[in-house]
């Protein structure tokens, strides 16, 4: 861990001031991601602006009928939420499949979303990895990817976006509010909060410079079965091989996001139009164009698996 | 005190205290975070600084050079030893790689250099800073591609690479049902709870570590000749290890580098190894590839048995003894197991929890699993057919107490083994798939000497002291017991004090020998306070009984305490074995009965409930042992189900070097444990009539899994772990 200088800020605005003028400065609200990354030398901050005590810890309900979800609500609350069980349960569903008790006390809604990959090379400090230091390799590629994606993901980077609760958000329509060093706010879909890796794997965001997220919105509630299903190789505290949220309608007609195969929360148009034609189908829309390596291939058919499983629950 | 003939009656068989459920007596400590594990002795020696160690960043080569400059310069820095300044140094004989590396690198994360700072932060932020300029050389990586260039090992005496009996080769061509097959297991790490830890202090040319490991002896002689010191210069103190599993029985680089960095910095030092280095730092159960044979006639008697094992280690080193439990299991007048050794770069493979049998019987409990389906046999009645009594390889050698048919037969009544189908794929539970599945435990039971120093003071109370160590098996409870019970008091009159090079010799905590051993090593301590104390009150020894605090003998009656009242008296010996093992085999048994669930749709596997039932002599105390054995269950449904220290063959490297990256069981895993013990003695093993039990819970676990997905699902997957990957194309159609 690099040395470092720590400020708390006095409001959401300040803060993103403070992080703007330092390319150096990071949030931390949970720490429950950042502070292991920067244990392990991967995240050197030089300075912490901590976000803790800006009161962005409430959930309300909007005009509109939906939610939003301040950006300090640690995961163990929201999950918890009354209107969250009854009206989003796809979303307290994915938060409880996440982490642990613990983790989930600390960790916060924004701090889930941001948090990083757990590709076991980004991790390794001795290992070239694209994400961690631009231009060094993707050491994934061709090494242990068991857990890797097989969508959306480049020749530089096959790392998966780690988080439960962005996948059901995603499924859920959220967007996400922030304010920049201005003072100017702005709301981004949760669809283009998260890049595609590309040929910069390290730019993971659509965030400028310094810029809070200070909410998630959920728009009103829009009812149906629904079901967050995580795939994993031990029963609890483990990421997802495969996440499936799902929201479905009576008519056979809904939403599905995936985790544990692509650099972000995945859904597709195409796939939610093939829904009513089952799994198969769905799954091969959603699978347009993935590129599996050999270890992990086999989370195609799971995917088509677990999805079949998923609307065979939706309609019983 | 030589034990050559079998043991009869003795103050041991009265079972007031031992062989009763007591809770641990350190159990207070732990709970209350107060028991001084390693890392934490911050009263042990003033003003300690820190030390964080680098591991070599890659798997096989040299180091050209070592930047130091900026390093030396972070703030809080106090020294850094590296191998080019740490003087010379020499190498524990068991140890197979260095444990300072360079300039040659023998495998990944092996240390190149520990920086001492103020501060654990300003040591890890200054390491960082260390610049190594490596020249890496190819190494082989890969078990399956190096096993046609496997050798046969150096044979020992007491583990032979190879043994035959009979005609193999034609009786297994003749056999009219016969099998081949290969299995195989991965690495796997022991991921204790508590990092490898010690504190080192100097005095002079005297050096004393608070470590965790659990063989002080081992570790004190290997340290003083790393060290080139005298042994008697030396101080080892182990009294509380959080969890070895035979990752602690050896020197490890945490001792070394803080011997070495207190020596630089002039200071009391302290060193962990830190989680993600532990996989690639320290030692592993290597992988295996493991063929097996086997041929029967029709109604179900085998007439060949075949298993031969592959594994890798560095050079010099030894092979994973896989084959161990075969040549001794079943019956069968035609028998061959081998081992071959591959050289591989990959870090140092070594014993973990029941090193041999624990891999072996992942393989050869599947094998009969597949063999009593080709001979449409239950699993159980194709076992018991096979039953032996005798060593199978040396008839002359009976077993000295063998009732594994007896485990099997109780846990088959216990856990409904006759509602299993044995067609598979029959049952069906919403959306899982239900089997159930059965394999035989074994494990041999090592006895070896073992000594304990007994004092008795004027207050009553009893003080034991000896090396022996508690790796949270409850060693601190049994000896206390068996204090207890020689000298006629309760737990409370009795102090254990574990765990010090300065106290005899003990057996250590390894092999699940040291239940047995250094509990017989204190009944033999016991047995010469006994004679002091009976000398001292003027009684006749052999009249003598110790109960309720007194020494009774005929009519007279008088207080324990008294004996010590002209001062303390003391007692010390230890158990010496004759050969007892050797006319007889000694081993542990059990039968493995586990219920999983799969997911029909995405093969997930899920365990719903476990039983184990073991026959392993006398138990000291049977809630200490049945946590030994669910804790043993649970390890092998890891090793079942997901335990896989992941192999970056290209560069050389364990790749989930970490406790998110290597999965082991959380307690959703693992529902419903059950622990049946069977009552016996073995008047063999020693006077306490006892043998391990903590390695034979984890022995077979691994094929009871195996062979209940098979009947949940129809699909064999002969490598483990069985993750749902494997399964998933085979899968019945999921209706």
């Amino acid at each position: 861990m690099r040395a470092f200088t720590y400020e708390r800020a006095n409001s959401p605005a300040a803060a993103a001031a403070a992080a703007a003028g330092n390319p150096e400065a990071k949030f931390i609200a949970g720490g429950t991601n950042l502070l292991d990354l920067m244990k392990l030398q991967i995240e050197t901050p030089s300075h912490l602006i901590d976000v803790n005590g800006l009161k962005l810890d409430t959930i309300e309900t909007t005009d509109d009928g939906g939610l939003r979800i301040g950006a300090l609500v640690r995961n163990t609350a929201l999950a918890a939420d009354a209107r969250v069980r009854r009206d989003y349960g796809v979303l307290s569903r994915a938060l409880l499949a996440g982490a642990s008790a613990q983790l989930r006390n600390r960790a916060t809604t924004a701090g889930n979303l941001l948090q990083r990959t757990r590709c076991p090379y980004f991790y390794d400090t001795a290992q070239p990895c694209n994400k961690r230091e631009p231009g060094s390799g993707c050491s994934a590629l061709g090494g242990f990817s068991r857990q890797l994606g097989v969508i959306g993901v480049s020749e530089a980077c096959i790392a998966t976006h780690p988080s439960d609760m962005a996948v059901a958000m995603r499924a859920l329509d959220g967007t996400v509010e922030t304010v920049k060093a201005d003072a100017t706010t702005r709301t981004i879909p949760l669809a283009e909060l998260h890049r595609a890796p590309g040929t910069t794997p390290h730019l993971e965001t659509t965030l400028a410079q310094g810029e809070l997220i200070t909410a998630v919105r959920l728009p009103r509630p829009i009812g149906g079965r629904q079901i967050y299903r995580k795939v994993r190789d031990r029963a609890s505290y483990a990421f997802a091989l495969v996440s499936v949220a799902a929201v479905i309608q009576r008519d056979g007609s809904g939403r599905i996001a995936l985790g544990g195969i692509a650099p972000r929360p995945w859904r597709s148009e195409a796939a939610e139009a093939e829904l009513r034609r089952g799994a198969k189908a769905a799954a091969a829309a959603l699978l347009e164009g993935a590129r599996p390596t050999r270890e992990n291939a086999f989370k195609l058919p799971l995917v088509e698996r677990t999805l079949s499983a998923v609307l065979s629950e939706a309609r019983a | 005190m030589k034990f050559e003939i079998p043991a009869t009656q003795n103050p041991i068989d009265q079972t007031t205290v031992i062989g009763q459920p007591r809770d641990r007596i350190d159990g207070p400590l732990k709970v209350s975070g107060t028991a001084p594990y390693a890392y934490e002795r911050h009263d042990a020696a003033p003003n300690q600084a820190y030390g964080y160690v680098l591991g070599a960043a890659i798997a096989k080569g040299r180091i050209l050079s070592i930047d130091l400059k900026e390093a030396r310069a972070a703030p809080g820095v106090l020294a850094i030893v590296t191998a080019s300044d740490a003087g010379k140094l020499g190498k524990g004989k068991r140890n197979t790689a260095t444990l300072l590396g360079g300039p040659e690198i023998e495998h990944y994360h092996q240390a190149v250099a520990l920086v001492v700072a103020e501060t654990f932060e300003q040591a890890r932020a200054a390491a960082s800073l260390v610049r190594v300029d490596y020249a890496p050389s190819q190494g082989a990586f890969d078990l399956a591609a190096e096993k046609e260039r496997a050798v046969k090992p150096p044979s020992e005496e007491s583990t032979p690479t190879d043994t035959q009996v009979g005609d193999f080769t034609g009786a297994f061509a003749a056999a009219p049902v016969s099998l081949d097959q290969t299995y195989t297991t991965p690495d796997e790490s022991h991921a204790m709870m508590e990092p490898h830890a010690t504190l080192a202090a100097w005095e002079g040319d005297k050096l004393t570590v608070w470590t965790s490991n659990q063989m002080v002896d081992w570790a004190a002689t290997d340290l003083a000749q790393t060290l080139g010191i005298p042994r008697a210069n030396l101080r080892v103190v182990s009294p509380f290890i959080g969890g070895g599993f035979g990752g602690k029985l050896f020197l490890r680089a945490d001792v070394l580098l803080a011997a070495l960095g207190a020596r630089a910095a002039e200071r009391p030092v302290k060193v962990t190894l830190h989680r993600p280095l532990m996989m690639n730092n320290t030692t592993h159960r290597p992988a295996t590839i493991q063929r097996i044979r086997i041929g029967a006639t029709k109604d179900g008697t085998i007439t060949a048995i075949g298993h031969e094992s592959w594994s890798g280690d560095l050079p010099g080193g030894g092979p994973e003894v896989a084959v161990q439990q075969t040549r001794l299991l079943y019956a069968g007048a035609n028998r061959m197991t081998a081992m071959r050794l591959a050289v591989l770069d990959l870090p140092e493979g070594n014993a973990m929890r029941a090193p041999g049998e624990a891999p072996g019987l992942m393989a050869l409990e599947m094998a009969m699993d597949e063999m009593a389906e080709k001979l449409g046999m239950d699993p159980i009645a194709f076992r018991v057919l096979n039953d032996t009594q005798v060593d199978p390889e040396k008839p002359h050698r009976p077993f000295s107490m063998r009732r594994l048919n007896e485990c099997f037969r109780i846990g088959a009544e216990r856990f409904g083994w006759s509602r299993r189908s044995q067609r598979p794929a029959q049952a069906r539970d919403g959306r899982w798939l239900v089997g159930i599945g059965v394999a035989s435990a074994f494990r041999n039971n090592l006895v070896t000497k073992s000594a304990a120093r007994v004092g008795l003071d004027r207050q009553g109370v009893v003080t034991v002291e000896t090396d022996m160590t508690d790796i949270g098996t409850g060693s601190y409870t049994i000896i206390a017991q068996t204090a207890a019970e020689m000298l006629g008091v309760d737990l409370d009159k009795v102090i254990v004090r574990l765990g010090d090079s300065n106290f005899p010799v003990s057996s250590g905590s390894g092999g699940q020998w040291g239940a047995n051993s250094s509990t017989a090593g204190v009944y033999a301590a016991c047995v010469k306070l006994r004679e002091t104390v009976a000398q001292t009150l003027g009684i006749n020894s052999s009249e003598a009984v110790f109960t309720d605090g007194e020494v009774r003998a005929g009519n007279r009656s008088v207080p324990l305490a008294r004996a010590a009242e002209a001062g303390p008296l003391v007692g010390e010996d230890a158990i010496e074995f004759g050969d007892l093992d050797e006319t007889h085999q000694q081993s542990t048994f059990g039968a493995h009965f586990v219920e999983v669930g799969v997911d029909a749709a995405t093969a997930e596997t899920r365990i719903r409930r476990m039983l184990a039932v073991c026959a392993a002599g006398r138990i000291l105390n049977p809630k200490t042992a049945r946590s030994q054995v669910i804790g043993a269950m649970t390890m092998g449904a890891g090793a079942a189900l997901m335990e896989e220290l992941a192999v970056d063959t290209r560069r050389g490297f364990f790749v989930n070097h970490d406790l998110a990256g290597y999965e082991v069981p959380v307690h959703a895993d693992i529902p419903h444990q059950e622990v049946i013990f069977l009552d016996e003695t073995d008047p063999m093993s020693s006077p306490m009539k006892a043998k391990g039990v903590g390695e034979l819970g984890i022995c077979g676990v691994g094929a009871a899994v195996a062979n209940a997905i098979y009947n949940a699902t129809g699909v064999r997957v002969r490598n483990y772990p069985i993750t749902l990957d494997k399964l998933l194309e085979r899968m019945p159609d999921a209706a």
